[in-house]
């Protein structure tokens, strides 16, 4: 326990420097260092070492999957570990090119872990369902490709969700993977082992997707940067088709820098995805470095609206009292905030889970025993479908595909999926409005921190309620950043809450910057969760 | 990748079952029948031998169809040509090896996705444009949801509320030996989706195989009003769609191969009633014949139902043609109406049309069918020519570019329908095959009006450019053919065959006036066939009677 900092009691933390706050709120524990460095770019700095050849990426692979194996017991974040020789391997012939004096690319060395919803050619990928045990796609998922093409190193595929419906990982058909903050608690979902692999430094960085909030809770409850994209900014070839309309993948990484330029290295057009956009991605990485902090308001001019919806009864007061201190930061960095009101937000629960669950009745129609997956065994062709797909999926898929195929069908299309379609709209149309008027939106990224594993397992509705911060987003398409903002109490040492930065569509660099400036000057909080906090890294 | 896949739990269960789940899917008709791939049309099957009346029914009812008036629909399913798939790379080709043109999008494989190849968009404007139908700029796939083991997705990528093209008509002439009679025939809508795959079963039926080749190749479906009252009308009227998309080159048209496929909707209503009568649909019709016969047979069949008082019996079901007894018989009753549960397909982007895209396809397209029918119908031709003409867009490009190098219209026609069309028959041989080229025709016809060559000898140099090429020149002058008009050369032959023959010319002279055959005929063979034939008689009677 010694030299590691402990989170306070407190329910929020707020920067020491900038605040006119009193410094006792931001209690420090006796043993703690009087270091406060923020969160750094682990990408750049191993970037750093590899080129000045301080340390080669194969010791930087071995390190990170001795941690892997250390933590994994506990954890469960991955259902696939990739061969230890043949990433060493990977590795070693990195440090070859660097030897060699060869151009190495931005992700060279860097350890990634991919959700297992996203198809990798050399490895399983089942999306967390029975019905795809032991499935080795054909093909790598563009993301995946172009992680791979720029360097970086698959290490394995992370728990989630069966297909990503789910709030905890618990609806995982193989294991439930364990918050790393507290290991009685859930990481969040349905992109719990990507979140809990970079919260416990099992992986550089990790793929998400997010179709309601599926990258965005579980970085909140895992106290570690999590990023969905604008809807079209990365290519959705290779990610198992939840909710067309609204999946993408996203990026999950402990610090804002690292999510960005992940996100750099997996945007773009992709002629496979008829949705990717054809806009140019801007170079979000390059700003990172170039962000001067010393200037006293550097934000200032910012306009931000607070989501007064996102901060009514149902939430936590812990975690509304962190949104607001994360407001009162970002004030005292120059923004102006002010708050806002989306009447429309309420709307948004009800409307996705019938849009997500009309399209996952569609989308998961492939897995039929066919062609691949689990087949049962049948005398005929009805019994051949009914049983493979009885046996192949779970009950929270089974009970979505219920509700879409009921939503869509004759005599109630109208009542239920043309209707969320015209919920959708109102909206995307009030986002619209609120980031004309609004360079960001603010909001909490869950209505709690992580709760208990089994907690909330055999009350659906209560965790589908815990989704009302993130699926407005994925209804407008819009991006979305969430941060570490403070702490709330739970667990041996707190659990830490996330920030949910909203902006408008395709405007991620925004987004990144006031993120990197938020995060850098955010003192006094290590995200480091204490199943770590021994190694001396962190 | 999988060569092959095998669903082996599947029980085959020969009568019932089987059936049952074979031909669950709407669409599903499956395309077996291997027949020779020559181009066939409605006209050109009528000439085959008459079949077997095969029901007595048909007799029984005949006297009652007065009363009754048959309604038919049609739903025809248009393969595209295009030279990829509709949502992926793949080509496709038919009769390749099961399984062997298939990708990740195809094949339905987690997480690939559909993107559209926009020669689909061109080729269906362009079929919207020609059926005079109304284009919606603004269009969308939707998806169309039902398990099948050839639906590798569980659902196919079709276009529902939004047809990319509605409203519209097609017209056509019935053939002359029908009575013949121009057809305005109502276009429903036509949209755009993709095709299944194909089951393949084991012959003890203990497994089946799916192939995926044919898995997303593009179609067209295009629905027409319930305007037809005959097989015939109903069979012409999916000739002329099949001329319509060969016209355009957007489909090979061929029914064998499955590019063109016919569900058709039969009900037949007392004459006078305004409401339809129960419909019944047909599938498994794999020619122009057998959409005619089908229909034929089930309009009776519905007649005689009607005429001894049980049409209540008739009810909305799918029923079968089945080739070899030459009649329909139940394939499924429909249970209820089938849910698709349609909604908007989300991985694709609306299909947005722009008026010049419109009108750039617009003018691009060829004169049609109908148009050419007309023009031909001006031009002086009978209507037996010009249907046979404009059956076929190869053999009316070749008439077309015949006339254009200045031949005379009927003479053409002549010699395509005639020599050239059963040379074409006898050796098995399209149009294009044929080494005989429209301007060495037209050079032909001309050589003959002109006097150049006899009739006879013009068709042996015909024969010769049909199997070898050439011009027509180039043969006449090689075989030294050109027709002898100096009457000075013929009078020599003809002293000669007269000198030569002085008992025949006796006696002819003595009244056996029939031999002026046999000396025109020494005289032509004398002159290797070249002789001019009007002035060979003209000089040959005077000289046969010069001395009597």
């Amino acid at each position: 326990m010694l030299g590691t900092l402990q989170p306070p009691r407190t329910l929020s933390r707020f920067p020491l420097y900038l605040t006119s706050r009193p410094v006792t709120l931001c209690t420090l524990t006796a043993q703690s260092p009087p270091s406060t460095s923020p969160a750094h770019s682990q990408i750049l700095s191993i970037r750093h070492s590899l080129l000045t050849r301080q340390v080669t990426a194969a010791q930087l692979a071995e390190s990170y999957l001795s941690r892997l194996r250390l933590t994994e017991p506990h954890l469960k974040s991955f259902l696939h570990v990739s061969d230890s020789d043949a990433v060493l391997r990977q590795a070693a012939l990195l440090d070859q090119r660097i030897a060699g004096g060869e151009d190495v690319g931005p992700l060279a060395g860097v350890v990634v872990g991919v959700k297992d919803n996203i198809c990798t050619a050399d490895m399983p990928s089942t999306g967390g369902s029975r019905v795809l045990e032991g499935y080795r796609p054909a093909y790598d998922a563009t993301a995946v490709r172009k992680i791979k093409e720029l360097g970086g190193i698959v290490v394995g595929k992370t728990n989630l969700d069966e297909f990503g419906m789910g709030s905890t990982t618990e609806a995982s058909a193989f294991q439930v993977t364990a918050n790393p903050w507290d290991v009685s608690r859930v990481p969040g979902g349905s992109s719990g082992g990507s979140a809990a692999a970079v919260s416990a430094r099992q992986c550089v960085v990790s793929l998400g997707s997010d179709t309601g909030g599926s990258v965005r809770q579980p970085a909140s409850f895992c106290g570690v940067v999590g990023l969905k994209p604008t809807y079209g900014r990365v290519s959705r070839y290779g990610l198992m088709a939840y909710a067309s309309s609204l999946d993408v993948i996203g990026c999950f990484g402990s610090s804002v820098a690292d999510t960005g330029i992940l996100l750099h290295a997996i945007s773009g057009h992709d002629r496979l995805d008829a949705t990717s956009s054809k806009r140019e991605v801007p170079d979000f990485a390059s700003q990172f470095a170039s962000i001067n902090l010393l200037e006293s308001k550097p934000l200032k001019g910012l306009r931000v609206g607070v989501i007064r919806e996102t901060l009514d009864e149902g939430v936590d007061a812990g975690v509304i009292s962190a949104i607001r201190g994360a407001a009162s930061h970002l004030e005292e960095l120059g923004c102006s905030v002010t708050e806002i009101s989306l009447p429309s937000f309420s709307l948004g629960l009800p409307a996705y889970y019938i849009l997500a669950s009309s399209e996952s009745s569609s989308n998961l129609s492939r897995y039929d025993g066919v062609r691949y997956g689990n087949q049962a065994v049948a005398d005929e062709l009805n019994s051949l479908y009914g049983d493979s797909r009885a046996k192949g999926f779970g009950p929270e898929v089974k009970m979505r595909i219920l509700m879409g195929t009921y939503g869509l069908s004759a005599g109630y299309y109208d009542a239920y999926y043309k209707r969320a379609q015209q919920v959708r709209t109102i909206i995307r149309k009030s986002f619209k409005t609120a980031l004309d008027e609004n360079d960001i939106l603010i909001s909490p990224a869950a209505p709690s921190a992580a709760y208990k594993i089994g907690e909330k397992i055999d009350d659906p509705l209560a965790m589908y309620a815990g989704d009302i911060m993130t699926v407005n987003v994925n209804l407008a398409g819009l991006p979305a950043l969430v941060l570490p903002c403070g702490f709330v109490e739970g667990g041996k040492v707190g659990l830490p809450v996330g920030l949910q930065m909203i902006g408008a569509a395709f405007d991620e660099e925004k987004l990144l910057k006031v993120g990197h400036i938020f995060e850098q000057t955010l003192q006094n909080c290590r995200f480091v969760p204490p199943l770590i906090e021994d190694d001396t890294a962190w | 990748m999988m060569a092959s896949t095998i669903f082996r739990s599947i029980q085959n269960h020969p009568l019932l079952l089987y059936q049952t789940a074979l031909f669950r899917r709407k669409n599903g008709v499956f395309y077996c029948t291997m027949k020779s791939t020559e181009a066939q049309t409605a006209t050109q099957e009528k000439q085959k031998p008459p079949l077997p009346k095969i029901m007595k029914q048909t007799k029984t009812s005949d006297k009652f169809s007065k009363d009754y008036e048959a309604v038919i629909g049609i739903e025809t399913h248009v393969q595209l040509n295009t030279l990829t798939k509709a949502f992926c790379g793949c080509p496709y080709n038919y009769g390749s090896p099961p399984n062997t043109s298939v990708c990740p999008i195809c094949m339905g494989l987690p997480g690939a996705l559909p993107v559209l190849n926009s020669k689909v968009i061109e080729l269906a404007v362009k079929v919207g444009l020609a059926l005079n139908s109304k284009l919606s700029l603004n269009s969308k796939f939707d998806r169309k949801q039902y398990f099948y083991p050839d639906l590798p997705k569980g659902y196919q990528i079709s276009q529902f509320d939004v047809p990319i093209a509605s409203g519209g008509y097609i017209d056509l002439d019935l053939p002359v030996e029908f009575g013949g009679g121009h057809r305005r025939f109502g276009i429903t809508r036509v949209h755009m989706e993709e095709d299944a795959g194909k089951l393949l079963h084991s012959e003890n039926g203990s497994y089946s195989q799916v192939d995926l080749n044919r898995a997303g190749v593009p179609l067209l479906e295009i629905v027409s009003e319930p305007d037809m009252r005959t097989g015939i009308e109903a069979a012409e009227y999916a000739a002329e769609l099949q001329r319509l998309v060969r016209y355009l080159g957007v489909s090979n048209g061929n029914m064998q191969e499955g590019s063109l496929r016919c569900d058709v909707n039969v009900s037949v209503r007392p004459i006078g009633q305004a409401q339809f009568g129960t419909k019944v649909e047909i599938k498994n019709l794999n020619s122009f014949s057998s959409v005619s016969r089908a229909i034929d047979f089930e309009i009776s069949r519905q007649v005689l139902l009607h005429s001894q008082g049980q049409g209540d019996q008739i009810t909305q079901e799918t029923r079968l043609w089945e080739e070899g007894a030459q009649k329909t018989v139940t394939m499924r009753k429909k249970e209820g109406l089938a849910d698709y549960r349609y909604f908007p397909e989300p991985d694709l982007p609306g299909v947005i049309l722009t008026k010049e895209y419109v009108n750039s396809i617009l003018d691009s397209l060829p004169e049609l069918p109908e148009v050419k029918r007309r023009r031909y119908e001006k031009m002086g031709l009978s209507m037996q020519d010009v249907l046979f003409l404009a059956n076929d867009v190869n053999v009316a490009e070749f008439f077309d570019a015949t006339i254009a190098k200045g031949a005379d219209v009927k003479l053409a026609a002549n010699w395509i329908m005639g020599d050239i069309a059963a040379y074409m028959k006898n050796e098995k041989l399209t149009i294009n095959e044929i080494k005989l080229i429209p301007q060495e025709l037209a050079e032909l016809i001309a050589s003959i009006k002109g006097g150049t060559i006899s009739g006879k000898i013009g068709k042996e140099i015909l024969f010769e450019l049909l199997a070898k090429g050439g011009t027509v020149k180039g043969l006449i002058k090689e075989k030294d053919l050109v027709q002898i008009v100096d009457p000075v050369e013929i009078e020599k032959i003809v002293d000669k065959v007269l000198s030569e023959n002085p008992k025949q010319l006796e006696q002819y002279r003595g009244g056996k006036t029939k031999l002026q055959g046999y000396f025109a005929g020494q005289v032509m063979k004398l002159s290797k066939g070249k002789a001019n034939p009007g002035l060979l008689n003209k000089i040959l009677l005077e000289k046969l009677n010069a001395q009597s």
